[in-house]
C-alpha cells in the first residue's frame, strides 16, 4: 500500500523536527536562567535609583528640571521592547497588540506618536504601521550592556528637550514568572513620584554640587537609562522563558503526532498484509 | 560603639555592597567629600576613584568609574557607572540609533519580501496543521 511509505516519510519527518525543538527547549532553558540572573542583578540599581528619585521628588528645590515637570500633551513617545528572534510563543505579538490599542488610544485623544523600536522584532513589525520610527536598535543579545542603549535614550530626551515629544513611554514584557509574561505600559517622562514617605513630609532640600542643573540632568538621565534597561533585561528572560514554554508544548505535540502515525503506519501494514492473504485464499479457491 | 550610617553600593549590572560604615570617603567632582552619620541631604556627581568605607579601625575601598552620590541623614546611596561617560560618545551612539531606524524605513523592498515568504510558510504550516487535524478525526 502507497501511504505505508508515505507514513514513514512523515514519521521521520517529525522526528526531525521534534529533535530541533527538543534542543531549543534546552537551549532556552539554560539560557532563560542566566537571563534571570542578570535581571535580578540589576534590580538593586533600578530600586535605588527610584528611592533617589523619589526622594528628590519630595525635595523643594528652587530649580524644576524639563523630566519632572508635566506638559500640555501634543505629541508622545513610545520605545518599543521586542526580542530579536522569533519562535518565542506570542511573546511579541500579544505586546504588539497591547502597543497598538495604546496607540489607538493615543490616537483617539489627538496625540500624534513617534515609535523608537528596540529589537528586531518591533522594527519589523511598526515598520508596516507607522513612518514615525526614529530611533532603532538590535542585535543586542543576551547580555545587553547598558552602553547600548544610550544612543537610542538619547534620541528621545533630545526630541523631549526640544519639545517635540511631550510624554515618553515604554512598553515591554514584564516577568512575573517562567509561564506567565505580562505586557506593561510605563510612563517614563515626566517622571512622577510613587509612594508617600512621612520622613520627607517636612521642608528640604539637597545641596547640589557642583550645581542642582549639572547633577539632576545627569541623575534623571542615568535614570530613564536605568528603567529602559531593566525593561529590556525583564524582556530578554521573558523571551527566553516563553521560547521555552512554546518549545516545550512543540515537543509534546510532535511527539502525539509520532504516536498517532505510528498508530496509522501499523494500522496501514496490517490492511495490505490481510488484502494480500485474503487475494491469495481467494486466488486458491477460485482454482 | 560608633554611630553608623547605612551605604548601599550599586551599579546599573550588580549590588556591589550593603551595610553600615562609620564613615564614607567618596570622590564627588569638586574633591573628596567625608560623610557621616547625620549629614545633610546633598546630591552629587563623582568622578572616578574610589570610595572608602570605614567602620572599627578598618577600611574597605571600592573603585567606581563615575556615578552619583545621594546622602540622606541615615543612609547613603552610590550608584555607579559602568560604562564610560562623555557627551561625545553619547552623541555618537545617539547618531547612531538613528542612522539605525533610516535603514529599517529605507529597507522596505528586502524585508517586504521577507514577510511574504514567512507569511506563505505560515500558511503552508496552517494546512498542515488542518491535515493533522483530519487525519486524527478520521481514526476516531
Amino acid at each position: 500500500m502507497a501511504s505505508g511509505k508515505e507514513i514513514r516519510t512523515k514519521i521521520v519527518s517529525v522526528k526531525n523536527t521534534q529533535k530541533i525543538t527538543r534542543a531549543m527547549e534546552m537551549v532556552a532553558a539554560s539560557k532563560m536562567r542566566r537571563a534571570q540572573e542578570r535581571m535580578e542583578h540589576s534590580r538593586p540599581y533600578a530600586n535605588k535609583m527610584h528611592q533617589v528619585i523619589n526622594h528628590l521628588a519630595y525635595a523643594n528645590s528652587e530649580y524644576k528640571h524639563a523630566y519632572m515637570e508635566a506638559r500640555e500633551v501634543k505629541r508622545v513617545g513610545v520605545i518599543i521592547v521586542s526580542s530579536d528572534r522569533g519562535l518565542c510563543g506570542g511573546l511579541n505579538t500579544n505586546l504588539f497588540k497591547t502597543t497598538l490599542s495604546s496607540m489607538k488610544e493615543w490616537n483617539d485623544q489627538g496625540f500624534e506618536i513617534d515609535l523608537c523600536t528596540i529589537g528586531n522584532k518591533a522594527a519589523g513589525f511598526f515598520r508596516r504601521f507607522s513612518n514615525n520610527i526614529t530611533a532603532q536598535v538590535s542585535d543586542l543579545g543576551d547580555r545587553p550592556g547598558l552602553e547600548d542603549i544610550i544612543g537610542t535614550v538619547k534620541v528621545m530626551l533630545d526630541k523631549y528637550n526640544e519639545g517635540k515629544i511631550d510624554k515618553l513611554f515604554i512598553i515591554y514584557n514584564k516577568f512575573i514568572n517562567t509561564m506567565t509574561q505580562k505586557q506593561t505600559v510605563q510612563q517614563i517622562v515626566p517622571i512622577t513620584a510613587d509612594e508617600k514617605d512621612e520622613k520627607l513630609a517636612h521642608h528640604w532640600d539637597y545641596i547640589y554640587e557642583p550645581t542642582a542643573e549639572d547633577v539632576l540632568e545627569a541623575l534623571l538621565i542615568r535614570y530613564i537609562e536605568s528603567l529602559v534597561y531593566q525593561a529590556i533585561v525583564e524582556n530578554i528572560a521573558c523571551e527566553q522563558s516563553a521560547r521555552m514554554v512554546a518549545m516545550k508544548s512543540a515537543s509534546d505535540n510532535a511527539g502525539d503526532l509520532i504516536d498517532d502515525l505510528q498508530l496509522a503506519y501499523n494500522k496501514a501494514r496490517q490492511a495490505a498484509i490481510t488484502q494480500e492473504l485474503s487475494e491469495i485464499v481467494s486466488g486458491a479457491a477460485a482454482v | 560603639m560608633a554611630m553608623t550610617i547605612h551605604v548601599d553600593i550599586v551599579s546599573a549590572e550588580a549590588a556591589i555592597f550593603s551595610g553600615l560604615a562609620e564613615m564614607v570617603i567618596a570622590p564627588a567632582v569638586q574633591g573628596e567629600v567625608g560623610i557621616m552619620p547625620f549629614h545633610t541631604p546633598l546630591l552629587t556627581s563623582l568622578k572616578e576613584g574610589s570610595i572608602r568605607l570605614k567602620k572599627d579601625d578598618t577600611e574597605e575601598s571600592f573603585y567606581i568609574s563615575g556615578g552619583m552620590l545621594e546622602v540622606q541623614p541615615d543612609k547613603v546611596t552610590v550608584l555607579s557607572d559602568t560604562a564610560l561617560r562623555t557627551k561625545e560618545l553619547d552623541e555618537a551612539a545617539a547618531l547612531k540609533a538613528k542612522e539605525n531606524a533610516e535603514s529599517i524605513l529605507s529597507n522596505s523592498k528586502v524585508s517586504g519580501f521577507d514577510h511574504a515568504t514567512a507569511q506563505a510558510e505560515l500558511a503552508r504550516a496552517l494546512l498542515e496543521l488542518r491535515a493533522i487535524e483530519k487525519l486524527r478525526h478520521i481514526k476516531q
